[in-house]
């Protein structure tokens, strides 16, 4: 229950404080050849374990129709990519591609919107003392335990009546309200907004929101990258609630879209293999890329949420 | 408000700190609105409908009325036995499959920890892959591996005489635990990583002059140290468990034999939500289901904390 962050995770050169003594240098004791040949190889059987599948999709994503039935998984045959692709975007007037901004459109806008707010609160609950205090950060805890499916039949209701089903409001909205992120946002605020330079700022004669913007958000704007990329992935991932909240297939999102094309063949005789294939790769492409060349944020984000 | 600050007297000061709580109290404002109408709201509608339930006319025409009609629906739901198999076959199956996944998280962390750091830092964004791609699509790549005509697992399992349906009877379970191990390993494996990272080196160094082996401090120093750890991920993996909806809702597209609608709890009640149109009773059975997913979160934590940690 630490409240100070360990924030060597959160700057990028990351102190490698043991890897001196008792690990490879001057240390008492050296691993055997065979306890290091042992550790070696149970690392590479998982590296294969988890890289294999993948390789499966993109060797996959580069057959047609015929071969991928026909010729070995894990090798290329004819390269049919492009036609792939092309064929992707051109089904149902490009619908592929709609689904794509889609997911974007929500993530992007719901998400910088969930930051802004949960940032706020956060900030607010880390850096003033009020009467109530308590109590909201009670619910926030509380609210943790709640599954989802609990909270899905009567939202649905709710925004029939609110008249938000089958609107993209009825997924960006919802979304602003994290109360994981406004937990985050608070021990982030602890550990990184010193009190005396707030204090200072008063002194200064700048006001509360003032203080805010220029010097609260901004010493907290690598924990507000986190939240961030954290909501974004949350939401080019989720499913349930788009695929209830969503009608028209013309709002849905990427996944729902794959996971309507994969049913087709139970309903219909048309096989849609090829295109979940190829689709399946493009959709997380910018998600890999994101979580690569984000991956001090999220990875800060993971053992933050852990010191619970 | 600086005038205000430098005013010596001291009701003044106390009003000044009520107005900067106040204004400190509002950052918070817009979130728990927002928080009261989609959480706390959809919460309480959620109890109320359950108490409820819409009557028809009999023939299906007509205006529906709605009753009061107290804990009915729950009475019903502890009785429904295919609501109970769903929980008990998902109750089975985390039983087994999450310590599995534990341990080889726990495994493959101080593998990790144990190799060179060069070599963990050449793997760990491998190993972090299957982490990094949606659960839909994981979801999409395992179904199209183990499918008989697409997948290359059958074919090779064939070369060894075994006749693999990787959708059918018993076999579907560990089609749907291997998935989870291969999504959940990695994010399991970096919370326990970085526990063991934050561990003092001298402490290993004390093991090691003592006489301890390798495997020695892995099992009696390294595993306690990430207790902790190990019992959040734990939490969540049963939290997830018991919710588990969207891969067996892909499963069901390739199996549905296999994977009837109401093979686990929450596609129980997606069913009755979404295709009969019981909201009430749907809203009972998702109480139901939190109370079960909650009192099985506080049991496993309760017996794991007993013992004071190290």
């Amino acid at each position: 229950m630490t409240a100070t962050i360990d924030r060597s995770t959160t700057t990028p050169p990351r102190p490698k404080r043991r890897a001196t003594a008792s690990r490879e240098g001057t240390g008492p004791v050296r691993h055997s050849r065979r306890t290091k040949a042992l550790v070696l190889g149970g690392v590479v059987f998982f590296t294969l374990y988890s890289l294999a599948p993948v390789w499966w999709l993109i060797v996959s994503a580069t057959k047609n129709q015929s071969d991928l039935y026909t010729t070995n998984g894990l090798w290329f045959s004819d390269l049919h990519f492009t036609d792939n692709l092309k064929a992707l975007f051109t089904y149902q007037d490009g619908i592929f591609l709609k689904w794509l901004w889609n997911t974007l459109y929500y993530g992007v806008v719901g998400t910088a919107g969930m930051t802004l707010v949960c940032v706020a609160c956060g900030y607010g609950l880390a850096m003033y003392q009020f009467r109530g205090r308590g109590v909201l950060m009670g619910c926030i805890i509380g609210s943790f335990l709640v599954p989802h499916a609990l909270l899905t039949i009567p939202s649905f209701l709710l925004f029939t009546d609110l008249r938000m089903v089958d609107t993209p409001s009825a997924i960006i909205v919802p979304s602003l309200f994290n109360a994981f992120s406004v937990y985050l946002a608070k021990v982030y605020a602890e550990g990184a907004i010193p009190p005396e330079l707030i204090e200072a700022a008063r002194i200064d004669g700048a006001g509360e929101y003032r203080i805010f913007f220029t010097v609260g958000a901004r010493l907290m704007s690598t924990g507000a990258a986190t939240i961030f990329l954290l909501g974004f992935v949350g939401s080019w991932n989720s499913f349930f609630g788009p695929l209830v909240f969503l009608r028209t297939p013309e709002k849905w999102t990427v996944m729902v879209g794959l996971y309507s094309w994969l049913k087709v063949k139970v309903d219909t005789s048309a096989d849609l293999t090829g295109m979940v294939v190829v689709g399946s790769l493009l959709s997380l492409i910018p998600m890999v890329i994101l979580m690569i060349s984000m991956q001090r944020f999220w990875r800060s984000g993971v053992t933050l949420g852990s010191l619970k | 408000m600086a005038a205000v600050t430098e005013s010596p007297s001291r009701a003044a000061r106390l009003g000044w700190r009520r107005i900067m709580a106040l204004k400190g109290a509002s950052f918070t404002v817009p979130f728990f609105l927002g928080f009261l109408l989609f959480t706390v709201t959809p919460l309480v509608m959620a109890l109320k409908e359950s108490l409820y339930s819409e009557k028809g006319s009999g023939l299906g025409f007509g205006e529906k009325t709605v009753e009061f009609v107290g804990l009915d629906n729950f009475v019903e739901g502890f009785g429904d036995g295919r609501f109970w198999a769903s929980m008990l076959r998902v109750g089975l199956f985390a039983v087994i499959s999450i310590p599995v996944i534990q341990i080889a998280s726990v495994g493959l962390a101080l593998l990790l920890d144990a190799a060179s750091q060069r070599v963990a830092d050449r793997f760990r964004i491998p190993l972090l892959i299957p982490y990094m791609i949606p659960g839909i699509v994981a979801t999409l790549i395992w179904i199209y591996l183990y499918s008989p005509v697409v997948g290359p697992l059958t074919p090779f399992l064939d070369l060894f005489g075994i006749d693999a349906n990787f959708y059918g009877g018993e076999l579907i379970w560990v089609s749907i635990g291997n998935l989870m191990a291969w999504s959940g390993i990695g994010f399991n494996m970096l919370i326990v990583y970085s526990a063991l990272r934050s561990v003092d080196a001298n402490v290993y160094d004390a093991a090691r002059i003592d006489g301890a082996s390798e495997w020695r401090i892995a099992w009696s120093i390294k595993v306690p140290l990430v207790r902790r750890s190990l019992v959040l991920t734990t939490v969540l993996s049963i939290i997830g468990t018991l919710q588990i909806f969207s891969d067996t809702m892909l499963f069901k597209s390739m199996a549905p034999e296999t994977v009837t609608r109401d093979f686990t709890p929450i596609m129980a009640i997606y069913d009755w939500a979404f295709q009969q149109g019981n909201f009430n009773y749907a809203s009972a059975l998702s109480i139901i289901l939190a109370l079960v997913v909650g009192t099985a979160s506080a049991l496993f934590y309760r017996l794991t904390n007993k013992a004071p940690t190290s």
